[in-house]
């Protein structure tokens, strides 16, 4: 891990996960400063604002103008929901802050509570990672019994009460909406927007959704100021931010860098591609990033203006790193496949459209592909996006589209002579079991 | 039925939520459920459902919607393999194709002595630690390669 960050390496070797860990750290000092000196939710609202804090799970909504959208003054119930439900393909960083920091989430949580009079919140944590939920609970429970969660925090006259929510297996409920549905009891569909979460949330009350890492970065600019947290990274970026290297790297994990690191850097601390080989494409923020071609993403620099500048998007920081001996076809086939089982079904557009994608580049794939398959892609894909209730529809198009777009003469090469451009051989022996340093855990 | 046991978990589950919201607990009370059951079958996702005061196609609703809920019996030890993406280009696929071999099934398939069932497996967010398995949905295994693939399935009696 990087040492520049302070989520995953708060201290140099330090890496105990419970509260008095945590309170060692200089953990909860954040929300005890906000109770002892009564700061009014303004101020706090102002320092997110001033720290450029953008939102981690993906969209980078600015979080301090989310917050300032919740009405406060509502009588009744608010919520406070943390989305750990991180299943987009390529991303493992909430895992691993849940893991080695949760009650930097917890209390990232209960400031937000404080922040827009919320009384109750809910993590909602990814069904696959079943220890890391149970942690999770545990932590909640010490938190409980040293009063910094539940009735009167800190002797004030502030009250928050938080549970955690375990998911059980389903990516679109990373949708915030589809993720509130969830909480409720029911299939995780994504609600029409509008009414937004802020007006209309879980049950029907002012409900504010924010990703861990977003929660998690919350303490350290309420502590350390908005301006500093903006120093961190660069305008418009504020922070560090973790980033999950995952694919054909010498060392895959998570890191965490300033806002603005050049990737060059970063996939140097990945242990850079494998075996001395090339890099060939990069996807930069999880699965529904357009992929970038290895020249364009080596002049990027990790924030969300450069890459979107480059024609992807940052999205929730998961670097997918694919080199020369990656099939473009079969790469783009798998990531099809997922959107086409994970589509919940809703809007015809996506039920529909994310079918005919996987089974278009599944007969490219396969040999079976015709000269009209990529018009046809391209065509499918107009047809889904910006026509369904929620993203998952274009989350699904937009690698179809950038495959197509950077790599068009190898699907060209796969329709006309009916097998990859990269030898089958090749791409089995470059993707097979590496030797990584980490050990098996089980 | 489920066991007194079952009922107390899926009680401090309901806990969680407003009084008025107990629909809330019921991925979890399923959750419990299979793992007492093993699966869920109509009579015991009808069980959840009354217990928690809703209507049993409402919970057959979320027990076919999310992926780790069995609605179909399956072996004692179930394991699923991501082969999204990142995790195919680090082993995902190799570590399927040596369970396949070793364990002779395919996909959806149980061992004759019914104690294996393989599953493909989507995203489970821990893709720089591929190959990754998932037994019986709460034992996530990391770095998968055939000797620890071995290891595992030695342990599973």
């Amino acid at each position: 891990m990087g040492a520049l960050g302070f989520i995953l390496s708060p201290e140099e070797g330090e890496r105990g996960w419970r509260l008095a860990d945590y309170v060692r750290r200089g953990g909860y000092a954040a929300l005890k400063k906000i109770i002892a000196e009564k700061i009014p939710a303004d101020h706090i609202v102002g320092e997110l604002k001033k720290s450029s804090l953008r939102g981690r799970g993906g969209a980078g909504f600015p979080t301090g103008l989310k917050w300032s959208f919740m009405p406060r003054q509502f009588p009744g119930d608010k919520y406070v929901v943390c989305n750990s439900d991180e299943g987009e393909p390529g991303t493992f960083k909430d895992r691993d802050i849940l893991r080695w920091n949760p009650h930097m989430v917890i209390e990232g949580m209960i400031i937000a509570g404080y922040a827009m009079g919320c009384q109750r919140g809910y993590n909602y944590i990814h069904g696959e990672i079943w220890d890391i939920y149970k942690r999770f609970e545990e932590a909640l429970d010490e938190a409980r019994a040293a009063n910094l969660l539940g009735p009167n925090i800190l002797g004030s006259d502030f009250s928050f009460e938080l549970q955690a929510h375990h998911g059980y297996g389903a990516y679109i409920c990373g949708e915030e909406t589809a993720l509130l549905e969830s909480i409720e009891g029911k299939k995780g569909q994504p609600r029409f927007k509008p009414p937004f979460p802020a007006s209309f949330g879980l049950y029907g009350k002012p409900t504010t959704i924010n990703n861990t890492e977003t929660f998690a970065s919350v303490p350290w600019i309420i502590t350390n100021g908005g301006d500093k947290f903006l120093e961190l990274g660069k305008p418009n970026n504020g922070g560090t931010k973790l980033f999950s290297v995952s694919g054909h790297v010498n060392r895959p994990g998570n890191f965490e860098v300033p806002m603005g690191t050049p990737f060059a850097e970063l996939l140097e601390m990945a242990g850079g591609v494998r075996a001395g080989r090339k890099l060939k494409a990069v996807i930069p923020g999880g699965s529904s990033a357009p992929v970038l071609p290895a020249d364009i993403m080596m002049d990027c620099t990790l924030d969300y203006d450069s890459i979107a500048k480059a024609g992807s998007m940052l999205g929730s920081g998961a670097v997918i790193v694919m080199d020369e001996t990656t099939c473009m076809v079969k790469a783009l086939e798998r990531l099809s496949y997922f959107y086409f089982e994970e589509s919940c079904g809703q809007c015809t557009p996506c039920r529909e459209g994310t079918g005919w994608l996987y089974r278009v580049v599944h007969r490219i794939e396969n040999g079976l592909g015709r000269r009209e398959d990529l018009d046809l892609l391209n065509s499918v894909t107009d047809n889904i996006m910006g026509r369904t209730i929620c993203a998952l529809g274009d989350a699904a198009s937009l690698p179809v589209r950038s495959f197509i777009k950077h790599f068009k003469a190898e699907f060209e090469y796969h329709i006309e002579r009916k097998q990859c451009l990269v030898p089958v051989d090749v791409q089995r022996a470059g993707s097979g079991f590496f030797v990584a340093e980490a050990k098996a855990t089980c | 039925m489920l066991s007194q046991e079952a009922l107390k978990q899926i009680d401090s589950e309901i806990a969680k939520y407003p009084a008025d919201q107990k629909q809330s607990a019921v991925m979890a009370a399923l959750a419990i459920a299979q793992m007492e059951k093993g699966w869920l079958s109509t009579e015991t996702i009808e069980t959840v459902a009354g217990y928690l005061g809703m209507p049993p196609v409402a919970a057959y609703e979320v027990a076919s919607f999310y992926n780790m809920y069995d609605l179909q019996p399956v072996g004692r030890y179930k394991i699923t393999v991501c082969t999204n993406l990142p995790c195919a280009l680090s082993g995902g696929v190799h570590a399927a194709d040596y369970l396949k071999r070793k364990l002779g099934i395919g996909f959806n398939e149980t061992t004759a002595d019914g104690k294996f069932t393989l599953k493909e497996g989507e995203c489970m967010g821990a893709c720089g630690d591929a190959p990754v398995l998932l037994v019986n949905n709460v034992r996530m295994c990391s770095f998968m390669q055939p000797e620890a693939i071995d290891k595992l399935l030695a342990e599973c009696t």
